[in-house]
């Protein structure tokens, strides 16, 4: 179980510690009969400061986000300057460790908008406030932001009646515990958008190495009463299904665009039995915005773009880059935001780009060559050329090559994903489906979407 | 660095190093520097030639991103460009770009060096100094390959500038450093130790740590730089504070001047010319006066220059420790600071004392100071500064105080720091044996210090309690009654437990009488500690009881009761469950005859023979085969423990063994205490050599203190020194490489080659510990009549560091002739201090006659025609022996031509037998030797024959083989 929990700035000040069992931070040599003096506080800051000099002002960069410093692990995550740290001297479930800390970060955004050490600083009352009502002793508790508005406020005590405050218990500790009762819209209205970042890492023959899509589902509701909700997608194993179980028109049509989900998982409100013995995803949703699913697929991935690669050296003091990129979608369809990344070599002393399409330019501070396209639609090409001037070095280490990297956005899933359907059931109120009006939205986004040159 | 005027800065510069300190972020400030790299490669490109101030822009912006931890791979041409500019702002910087950047085995270098060497001719002493400094700050091998003939001579022109004398000095000093080996000084030497005279007080001060350096080396060369070293200081002493206008620092005279000066001397023995010395003691004596005088500043600066020259002076004198007078005074002085307000005064006032205290002549002096130190010891609030004070008591403890100091140190022990715990312990261990009047003082003392550091005493510590227990018997009684009275306290140590266990299990009944302590008392007493302890213990424990049982025939069914039971008798542990077994057997079994037989008393340890001769005849007398053998080896100690009353009964004497608690072959490793009823004041016990101090170092002081402090392997054990010595050589006689010896501080590895009647050795002495020793000294001789009469050997040594750092190695060499034959092997003696305390030991020297075999190859005939000359009965040498290891061909082929002999095929008729044959070199003549070596497999012997020109020769070669095989 979590130890303790530290936000730290850039420059390695704590600026929220919240210590849950005093086991961590005991580095004492263990031959000692009684660490030299056992103070409490002496135990955290030694948690404290282990994290600082050997993470945070280590002098070579640390990847992992797991640290073991002298039997305390350290899991942290960063959000631009801030360092989340969660400790423990435990064997804890490292996935539920980061789950965690990512929730975290979602209720601190929530409350008060972008992590940022200005932001934390002047909300420390209401992280500890929080702090105290996520975590128990170390075990994750409620942390669905939603509820904890109801109770948790960033303004002053609001003079509650009895009724209402154990209406907040009953809530809290309650079956459906991240929806209160009672709540009323004039417009039932539901906004879903499905989120896809698509990842690859291609050969410069133009060989898929590994791809995959990790897609994520976002609603946004806003219903009135306790609604029933059923989603729908193309999913694999459904459509099978159904197909079997008859209706043979509908499964000729679907059945070759289902996709293969390969993991998923889903928001606390979806009923998990339901959907191991159906396969049906059924839930109550929570008020506002929540993410439903997250999945991972792997297999049948529409690439958006294709990045062909030519690099040429000319003598020891030259080298000649030519990128192409085809996009590879309906021409209907339009990509925005098209940015190639292009690496030169560390001993560049000049470059001269040309390109027919958008604008690049040579980042010296970033070592690459950025080419950015504001618009492209689909099967289009374009290429762009640029002559690199080496200076001559001591060094004889070759030039490693780093890949291309590409980023864009899509206005489909490249995963394939429809979603078949969402139904809204609500008995007591007197709205049905059809009363609902429903956004379907599909954006996928390049994750780390690189080819090797 | 003369100051940059306001134009000549680079603005450029500026603005970049302060957009580095205003980046916000570790991700901010690589973007920065990747920018500013591209534009420098972008200026550097080549197309337009850039003016000097750009150039040195931004080789300067290189430096500055280099320092920031990043890797520059290019602007080394533009840095070496730089060189050849005439402003000495472009020269600096292009220098300093190549003393930090430029590695040695660059191409560059070439360029470098002309550019240096254009600099160094100039005339211009600016330039030369940043050559100089250049050459110093690289410093590598090429450098010295190049100017190590160049600078000498600028040192000593009589043109140079004194700045630039001074750069000349200390980079030489750097080269000498570096590569000694090509800084040949030769010519040079008189005139740089005339240097001294110089009338600049900086090139003398520089020039001084130079000859310092070179001294060190080669003390002969520069033995004139005494008597100019002491006119010089005498000169500074006398000189008032305003004489010396710029070396005066804050009203002292040239401190740093004179403490080199004082540092230079101690690398000297006392001068021999009688005024020359009376001058110095005369500076000795007047900066003893100064230190007397009232302060003339206030200021902390004027204290510390003058301090610093009185600690060097007190170490020189200590360094001389020929001068009563002045120790005494130095001593006094020292007392003094012991109460200074500045801690850093009164750590070093203890430590120089440490020093002091083991001059006979200050000795006494440093004694009247032991309040003072015993408070600093309470009352010090830094823990080094505490370590210093237990340093000195320890230093300074003779029969007189001892028993103060130790209870002292005791009391102290209680609260003194984790770190220094062990030593303390073994500090007072090692005291209070050593200055024990009455042996119930030295079992209190020692059970106090179980009792208070139990975790830090080693093994060897209470086993040598046990040792004077059941050696003397007037002290039994006493040991009973305390240990059972420290074993009432509601938690204690598990030594205290383990020495309990053996004392009650030996001597309970000395104190049964008693009710309060009756037998069953004492049972239920020791019972009640064995579920908290160790395996060991708990074996320990059950001997313990089972000696009860014979002690206190009462006691026997409650403790068969015990070892009845399931967590005993099918304990986990074979040892333990062994032992519950055979006891409960025995108890039932035997008959209280019997039993009274086999769980007697301990007999006192003998006075006891090495463990490796021990070994060697338990091997041999094929009666000591027994039941034993099958048992565990670590019992292997307690066998030998009751070795000397072993009687025919092979049974009784396994339980015996199996009841002697654990003194595993450890104990053994402790020589035994002196034989009973000897007078206490000459206890011969390991303990009181190690203070055996000075004097030609007996060989048993060195051993012994490996055997207390070290807990070598038995085969490693060095009992009487000289066998083990013997031991030692004979492991080389038949190679030249390996390790000599080894204990916990020191090891000693060795390799050599011979040639004719010449050898050189190079000994290696490794500091295994973290602490360095000082004063580490070591001489080679030649003992008995090899010394007196004849030179039998001539051995050369070239003397070591005086300092050996924690983990260094230094190394020695020792050229060896050959003069005539010889048979007994060259000592070496090994001085030096650990942590304050005196070590010494004594080695002989691998050097045996047959490493001056050249060997000869013959045919079968000339071999018999040899063999025939050589037929006088005193020429020839035989021997039968039993194998002492296996009869592998390879290996004794391996062994015969490792004596460097020729190994002769088919002379011998009998292919079985191996014959040799060669000549040994020495200086006065060359004595031939044949070997005939006669295996019989069966019976696993050998005959050895000899037959040498020279009978000595056959004699001693016989002698050393027969132990090889």
């Amino acid at each position: 179980m979590i130890g303790g929990l530290f936000i730290y700035n850039h420059k390695g000040e704590v600026l929220i510690s919240r210590v849950y069992r005093d086991d961590i931070g005991k580095t004492w040599n263990p031959s000692y009969t009684s660490p030299p003096s056992p103070s409490h506080w002496n135990h955290m800051r030694n948690a404290v400061d282990a994290f600082r000099v050997n993470v945070i002002h280590a002098r070579q960069q640390v990847r992992s986000p797991v640290t073991n410093i002298a039997r305390t692990s350290f899991f942290h995550v960063k959000r631009s300057n801030i360092w989340l740290a969660a400790v423990t001297k435990q064997n804890v479930n490292a996935a539920m460790v980061f789950e965690f800390l990512y929730k975290m970060c979602d209720v601190m955004t929530a409350y008060f908008g972008k992590i940022s050490e200005e932001n934390i600083k002047n909300n420390f009352v209401l992280i500890y406030e929080l702090l105290d009502e996520i975590l128990d002793f170390g075990y994750p508790q409620n942390s669905e932001t939603g509820a904890l508005k109801t109770f948790i406020t960033q303004q002053g005590i609001k003079g509650q009646t009895k009724e209402e405050q154990s209406q907040i218990t009953s809530q809290v500790t309650g079956q459906i515990g991240w929806r209160r009762e009672g709540i009323k819209y004039r417009r039932n209205e539901l906004f879903l958008d499905v989120l896809e970042s698509v990842n690859l890492l291609m050969s410069p023959q133009g060989q898929v190495l590994s791809a995959h899509v990790s897609g994520r589902v976002v609603m946004k509701s806003y219903l009135s009463g306790m609604p029933e909700c059923k989603f729908g997608m193309n999913d694999k194993i459904v459509i099978d299904k159904q197909g079997k179980g008859g209706a043979s028109d509908d499964a000729g049509k679907s059945g070759k665009q289902s996709i293969a989900i390969d993991d998923c998982t889903f928001h606390q409100c979806v009923r998990l039995s339901k959907f191991d013995s159906e396969r049906s995803i059924s839930f109550i949703p929570p008020d506002g915005e929540y993410e439903l699913m997250r999945y991972r697929t792997t297999k049948d991935i529409i690439l958006p773009f294709r990045v062909i690669p030519l690099v040429r050296e000319v003598g020891r003091t030259k080298l000649e880059v030519k990128v192409v990129i085809k996009s590879n979608f309906k021409p209907s369809l339009l990509a925005q935001k098209i940015e190639v990344r292009i690496p030169t070599p560390l001993n560049t002393s000049g470059v001269q780009v040309i390109c027919m399409k958008g604008k690049a330019k040579y980042k010296a501070s970033e070592n690459a060559i950025v080419w950015k396209i504001k618009r492209m639609a689909g099967m289009k090409e374009s290429q762009i050329s640029a002559e690199i001037e080496l200076l001559p070095t001591n060094d004889k280490k070759k030039w490693a090559r780093p890949p291309i990297s590409m980023n864009f956005e899509v206005p489909f899933a490249p995963s394939g994903l429809k979603v078949r359907y969402l139904k809204v059931f609500e008995s007591k109120l007197n709205y049905s489906d059809h009363d609902v009006i429903k956004w379907v939205r599909y954006i996928g986004r390049s994750g780390i979407y690189e080819t090797r040159c | 660095m003369p100051a940059v005027s306001k134009g000549d800065g680079m603005r450029g510069l500026a603005v970049f190093i302060s957009d580095i300190r205003n980046c916000k972020s570790k991700e901010a400030e690589i973007k920065r520097i990747n920018k500013e790299l591209a534009n420098i490669r972008s200026k550097f490109k080549g197309d337009k030639a850039l003016d000097g101030y750009s150039k040195k822009k931004y080789v300067c912006k290189l430096l500055f991103i280099f320092l920031l931890g990043h890797d520059i791979d290019f602007g080394h041409m533009e840095a070496v460009n730089l060189l050849s500019s005439n402003k000495y702002t472009e020269k600096q910087i292009g220098y300093l770009f190549i003393s930090v950047l430029v590695n040695s085995n660059s191409e560059l270098i070439r360029l470098i060096n002309n550019a240096i060497k254009n600099d160094l001719s100039s005339r211009n002493p600016t330039f030369m100094c940043l050559a100089l400094h250049c050459i110093a700050n690289v410093g590598s091998r090429e450098m010295a390959e190049a100017f190590a003939s160049e600078i000498p001579r600028i040192l000593v022109a009589g043109d140079t500038m004194d700045s630039v004398k001074q750069s000349a000095a200390l980079c030489l000093l750097r080269l000498y450093k570096t590569s000694p080996d090509l800084v040949l000084m030769g010519e040079w030497t008189s005139r740089v130790v005339h240097l001294l005279n110089d009338q600049h007080m900086g090139v003398v001060t520089a020039a001084i740590s130079l000859i310092t350096c070179l001294s060190q080396k080669n003390p002969d060369e520069f033995k004139t730089c005494v008597s100019l070293a002491v006119s010089r200081l005498s000169r500074i002493v006398s000189s008032a504070s305003t004489d010396l206008q710029d070396y005066t620092y804050y009203f002292v005279p040239a401190p740093w001047l004179s403490c080199k000066l004082l540092r230079l001397l101690q690398c000297y023995p006392p001068p021999e010319d009688g005024a020359v010395k009376g001058r110095l003691v005369e500076c000795l004596e007047t900066i003893l006066n100064k230190a007397q005088e009232p302060p003339k500043s206030k200021k902390v600066q004027h204290s510390n220059a003058k301090n610093a020259i009185l600690f060097e002076a007190i170490s020189l004198i200590i360094h001389y420790d020929s001068e009563p007078n002045l120790l005494v005074r130095a001593c006094n002085q020292l007392g003094q600071f012991l109460q200074h307000r500045e801690t850093n005064l009164r750590y070093l006032a203890l430590e120089s004392m440490c020093t002091l205290a083991s001059s006979e002549f200050s000795h006494e002096a440093v004694k009247t100071h032991i309040e003072t130190v015993i408070n600093a010891l309470k009352t010090e609030r830094d823990v080094s500064v505490r370590q210093r004070a237990a340093d000195l008591l320890y230093a300074m403890c003779d029969r007189s105080n001892a028993k103060q100091i130790v209870a002292e140190m005791l009391s102290y022990l209680e609260t003194a720091d984790y770190s220094i715990r062990e030593e303390m312990v073994l500090k007072v261990a090692i005291l209070a044996e050593k200055y024990a009047v009455d042996y119930s003082w030295y079992v209190d003392t020692i059970l106090n210090l179980i009792r208070i550091a139990g975790d830090y005493v080693s093994e060897e510590v209470w086993y040598r309690v046990i040792q004077i227990v059941i050696n003397r018997d007037d002290v039994q009684g006493y040991a009973a009654k305390t240990v059972f009275e420290a074993l009432q306290a509601p938690a204690c140590h598990e030594n205290m437990v383990k020495v309990g266990g053996y004392i009650l299990g030996e001597f309970g009944n000395l104190i049964a009488g008693d009710p309060r302590s009756s037998p069953l008392v004492q049972f239920n007493l020791l019972h009640s500690k064995f579920h908290l302890c160790s395996v060991p213990t708990r074996a320990l424990l059950l001997s313990a009881y089972i000696k009860f049982i014979n002690l206190f025939p009462e006691t026997k069914a409650t403790i068969q009761e015990v070892l009845r039971c399931d967590s005993q008798i099918r304990n986990s542990d074979v040892e333990l469950q062994q032992r519950a077994v055979e006891y409960l057997k025995l108890s039932s079994i035997a008959s209280t005859d019997v039993l009274a037989t086999v769980l007697e008393e301990m007999p006192p340890f003998p006075e006891r023979e090495s463990s490796i001769l021990a070994k060697l005849k338990k091997k041999k007398g094929p009666g000591a085969v027994s039941v034993t053998e099958l048992e565990d080896n670590k019992r292997e100690g307690g066998e030998l423990n009751g070795g000397g009353d072993r009687g025919p009964d092979t049974a009784a004497m396994a339980a015996s063994n199996a009841s002697t608690p654990s003194p595993s072959a450890d104990l053994l490793g402790i020589r035994s205490a002196a034989p009973v009823g000897a007078p206490p004041a000459s206890t011969g016990s390991l303990l009181v050599d190690v203070f055996s101090e000075a004097g030609p170092a007996a060989p048993s002081a060195a051993v012994n203190d490996d055997g207390f402090l070290s807990s070598a392997p038995p085969s490693e054990d060095p009992a009487p020194p000289l066998s083990e010595a013997d031991e030692l050589l004979n492991k080389f006689v038949c190679k030249n490489n390996g390790v000599l010896f080894e204990n916990q501080l020191l090891q000693i590895g060795i390799k050599s080659e011979y040639r004719q009647n010449l050898g050189r050795m190079y000994l290696f002495y490794g500091n295994k510990t973290s602490v360095q020793f000082a004063s580490f000294t070591t001489t080679v001789s030649c003992p008995g009549d090899l010394q007196s009469h004849i030179l039998f050997l001539n051995v050369q040594t070239k003397p070591v560091e005086p300092l050996v750092e924690g983990g260094a190695q230094i190394q020695q060499v020792l050229n060896i002739e050959c003069l005539t034959d010889f048979s007994d092997a060259p000592l070496l003696n090994i001085k030096f201090r650990y942590g304050g305390a005196l070590q010494n030991l004594t080695l002989k020297l691998p050097v045996t006659i047959n490493k001056f075999f050249q060997p000869t190859e013959m045919s079968s005939h000339d071999f018999f025609q040899r063999w025939k000359q050589l037929s006088q009965p005193q020429q020839e040498a035989q021997k039968i022996f039993k194998a002492n290891h296996s009869m592998d061909t390879e290996v004794l082929k391996a062994k015969l031509l490792g004596l460097g002999t020729a190994l002769l095929d088919n002379v011998d008729p009998n292919p079985e037998n191996y014959v040799c044959a060669g000549v040994i070199q020495t200086k006065s003549q060359q004595v031939g030797c044949l070997l005939r070596l006669e295996p019989n497999a069966q019976a696993q012997m050998y005959r050895l024959t000899l037959r040498c020109s020279k009978d000595s020769v056959s004699r001693r070669l016989c002698e050393l083989l027969a132990q090889q095989f």
